[in-house]
């Protein structure tokens, strides 16, 4: 297989910069509207910041794969004192909770890293430069690229089992 | 409904139970904007002069401005509005916080309480779900536990939770509405919660907020947010530090108070003590400040850091942010900051006032020291001056024994004292302890301000225009430069041309003609932000802000896609603020009314300060009693006040 160099897109976040404004939730969900900008709801941002002030916890996670089980243990870290939960630093959209699903229609959420923009817009909006942007240059395997359609089918299969999925392709064929 | 706005308010009868979900009048943004201005509209229309604030029929509203929850960085105040039980007159307090961003998430522009509950409760606003809830067991909590408590019961950190403590149970006159790192302090409404019945309202949404020109507020956003970051690369130069930047006077950030605790007064409003700030009291603040300051935060979507979680060993954790850090110090004579972090944090629980409160107590000691609270009302009461404040602040938020009479504020204590009492409650404009600041020369702007402004504090109210000229012509030339601020290149003159001393000095420079224009500017930049929810540390109060007059009307048109041009704005400007007037003078507030503390000022002017007046109610378009004229109110569309105020006999026309 060959080497083929790769942009990484990296968001650096800085928990001791976060002054706890949500900013980043806000624009983010604001980014994903259709037409873009055109409302904003935090409950569809693609991040979120976990919020205790009177612990001192502020943390922005990042909305990453979807997950179809949830964890079957759950730990705490305790970091300079504070307690967190496992989940407060997990950016799977998970059955165990909401984040990260949409709202009305019950879909995972993901980062893009606003796809477009010079650079994501929570990094932008993040004035307390809790939020940082950076691109770095990795060297890969090139992997063989699977076509849209074969990841869409994995998922379905993962989630229905194989044979489910055959049986309605069957019947989607003989209504064809 | 206009874009930005939710188009409902919720309507809570708390006597009955009832709770309704009604659209709102899809017209009265265009008139009102939103916050204060719909507040006061429905205030005027539903709460006629005879109510008192604790009747039944008193509203409490909790208003989101109206561009609250569109991407607009600092558009986050929570505008509540009642009747004061203190002055008599209307309310609006204001937080920022996370509060009204949430209520707009859930589907609501306001929520309105009317009656009281016969038990305490808690109101549960879910998203289209909203109930009363039984809040017995948080009876007599601290408004911060309260707020913690409910967010567990609802397991749910993301629910945001205003609260009262005890003192607001108490109905205490200074009681507040605590939330995070916010509150409503000012003027009692917490008391007026407590009377209703409401420990706490919690309220959660999932809703999309939707503004009518996206990549146009988008475009505007990003300029503001580009400004603000210049601007903290470039403070104002020649003015004092905590005037150069933005936000609220950046207290939590800076431990330098050379300028507060040396210019502002002591005790019960005082004593200046211009030696305090040495060296050695430098080094130990900034020391107990660090030590204290867990972190500097903010309000929703806001980059300015103005609050500071504070965290101190065997107390519990709380928010605080702005002058509170001193004026618990101050009052008490207190030269150990460790004190005044400590002490707000039980006063932040009690959920009181940091202005009014601490001056009721420096007050019951002055009281004491002449002989008129004779000791009976002081038995147990520490004799060193920490003990006597924690002492004092328990029995009025408890309302026991003198802290009962104390508990209404100095005003009203004063007069039930009697005895020659009255003299001590000395720093109040209409009934409302001001902030302890006592100086030499008349300021004619100022004077102004503390004779009308309607909500009776000072910081609510000024801003934009230089607080005293600058010492030489380069200075003035360098500050005019990039003002681009001004409604009119006049007022680059007014500054230009003021000097310290001689003839264009304080107190007959800027004129009076001048000083009208001034305040006007600075009322009209407060009435918009408190109608459009924006913070006052954002726009009205700070030199060369990011919002002004220039890019108000557009930044409101892209937002809810209504018309607006400079013209149009200053005119809803002008409406709310002869609203507010009308109000205030249908509950019976008059010219007598208008004047600052006797010693505000040491030098006085008594033919200039009626001039003043004079010529501000006629630009106004007030009679000579400060009441709103026919003319005026017709011309601004409100024949409903001027036939109201007719039908009372407040005015009567040819």
């Amino acid at each position: 297989m060959s080497k083929a160099k790769k942009k990484v897109k990296v968001i650096k976040i800085d928990v001791d910069k976060c002054n706890g404004c949500r900013a980043c939730e806000l624009i983010c969900s604001s980014f994903h509207a259709t037409p873009k900008y055109s409302s904003n709801n935090p409950e569809r941002s693609r991040v979120r910041v976990i919020r205790d002030p009177l612990k001192d916890i502020y943390l922005p996670v990042y909305a990453g794969e979807y997950t179809p089980a949830e964890c079957a243990g759950r730990n705490k870290y305790v970091l300079d004192g504070r307690e967190y939960s496992e989940c407060d630093t997990c950016r799977a959209s998970c059955p165990s909770r909401t984040l990260f699903t949409e709202p009305d229609s019950g879909l995972p959420l993901k980062c893009d890293m606003c796809d477009g923009e010079d650079e994501p817009m929570c990094v932008k909006w993040c004035l307390s430069k809790a939020l940082t942007y950076e691109e770095r240059e990795e060297e890969r395997e090139e992997e063989p690229k699977i076509g849209e359609m074969e990841i869409g089918l994995e998922a379905l299969v993962n989630r229905h089992g194989m044979q489910k999925v055959m049986d309605t392709i069957a019947r989607l064929s003989k209504k064809g | 409904m206009a874009n930005a706005e939710a188009g409902f308010n919720l309507e809570i009868d708390l006597t009955r139970g009832n709770i309704e979900r009604v659209a709102g009048d899809p017209n009265l943004a265009k008139q009102y904007l939103g916050g204060l201005g719909t507040n006061a509209k429905i205030l005027y229309e539903r709460v006629p002069p005879e109510v008192e604030p604790f009747s039944p029929e008193n509203l409490l509203i909790f208003g989101t401005g109206l561009l609250t929850g569109t991407p607009l960085p600092s558009c986050n105040r929570t505008v509540i509005s009642t009747i004061s039980p203190q002055t008599n007159l209307m309310a609006y307090s204001m937080m920022g916080g996370f509060w009204a961003p949430e209520l707009k998430y859930a589907g609501y522009d306001k929520v309105i309480f009317r009656g009281k509950s016969p038990e305490l409760i808690y109101v549960w606003i879910n998203g289209d779900k909203v109930e009363l809830r039984d809040a017995s067991h948080l009876k007599g909590k601290g408004a911060v536990e309260t707020q913690e408590l409910i967010k567990k019961e609802l397991q749910d950190p993301n629910v945001q939770v205003c609260a009262i403590g005890l003192a607001g149970e108490n109905r205490v006159f200074t009681a507040s509405i605590e939330q995070g790192r916010s509150s409503a302090s000012r003027l009692g409404i917490g008391a007026v919660m407590g009377d209703k019945g409401i420990k706490a309202v919690a309220v959660r949404g999932k809703k999309d907020v939707n503004v009518a020109r996206p990549l146009e507020l988008l475009q505007l956003c990003h300029e503001v947010l580009q400004y603000v970051k210049d601007r903290e690369d470039k403070p104002v130069p020649n003015v004092m530090p905590i005037l150069a930047g933005l936000g609220s006077p950046q207290e939590m950030l800076h431990t330098d108070e050379k300028w507060h605790t040396e210019n502002f007064s002591w005790g019960n409003s005082r004593e200046r003590r211009k030696d305090f700030w040495t060296k050695e009291v430098e080094e130990k603040w900034k020391v107990v400040q660090e030590n204290a300051r867990t972190r500097l935060i903010s309000c929703y979507n806001c980059p300015m850091k103005c609050g500071a979680i504070i965290s101190l060993p065997g107390m519990s954790t709380y928010m605080m942010k702005c002058f509170t850090k001193l004026t618990y110090n101050m009052a008490a004579f207190v030269d150990d900051l460790e004190f005044g972090f400590r002490i707000a944090q039980r006063a932040t629980e009690y959920g009181v006032d940091g202005f009014s409160t601490p001056q009721i107590m420096a007050f019951a000691f002055e009281l004491r020291e002449a002989g008129i609270l004779g000791e009976e009302h002081f038995e147990g009461c520490p004799d060193d001056n920490e003990g006597k404040f924690y002492w004092i602040l328990d029995r009025i938020v408890r309302r026991e024994g003198i802290g009962d009479i104390l508990a209404d504020g100095t005003h009203w204590a004063a007069l039930k004292i009697g005895n020659g009492a009255d003299a001590y409650a000395h720093n109040n404009i209409k009934k409302h302890e001001q902030l302890p600041l006592k100086l030499g020369m008349l300021n004619p702007i100022y004077y102004l301000m503390y004779c009308t402004g309607e909500k009776c504090n000072i910081t609510q109210i000024e801003g934009q225009f230089p607080q005293a000229p600058f010492a030489t012509m380069e200075e003035r030339e360098e500050f005019v430069k990039d003002w681009v601020h001004v409604p009119d290149e006049k007022f680059k003159k007014y500054v230009l041309d003021w000097e310290m001393r001689g003839e264009n000095s304080n107190p007959y420079y800027p004129t009076v003609d001048m000083s009208v224009d001034v305040v006007d500017w600075q009322e009209m930049m407060h009435y918009i932000d408190d109608a459009v929810g924006m913070c006052a540390g954002m726009s009205s109060f700070p030199l060369k802000p990011p919002y002004h007059i220039h890019n108000y009307p557009l930044i409101i048109s892209a937002a809810t896609g209504m018309e607006m041009d400079e013209e149009g704005l200053k005119k809803i400007y002008r409406r709310i603020r002869n609203l507010v007037r009308a109000f205030n003078i249908r509950r019976g507030l008059t010219r007598a009314d208008e004047k600052p503390p006797e010693d505000h000022w040491r030098k006085r002017f008594p033919e200039l300060e009626e001039q003043l007046l004079d010529a501000y109610y006629k630009f106004k378009g007030w009679n000579n009693q400060g009441i709103p004229t026919k003319e005026t109110l017709l011309e601004l569309g409100m024949g409903y006040v001027s036939e109201d105020l007719e039908k009372r006999g407040i005015l009567s026309y040819e």
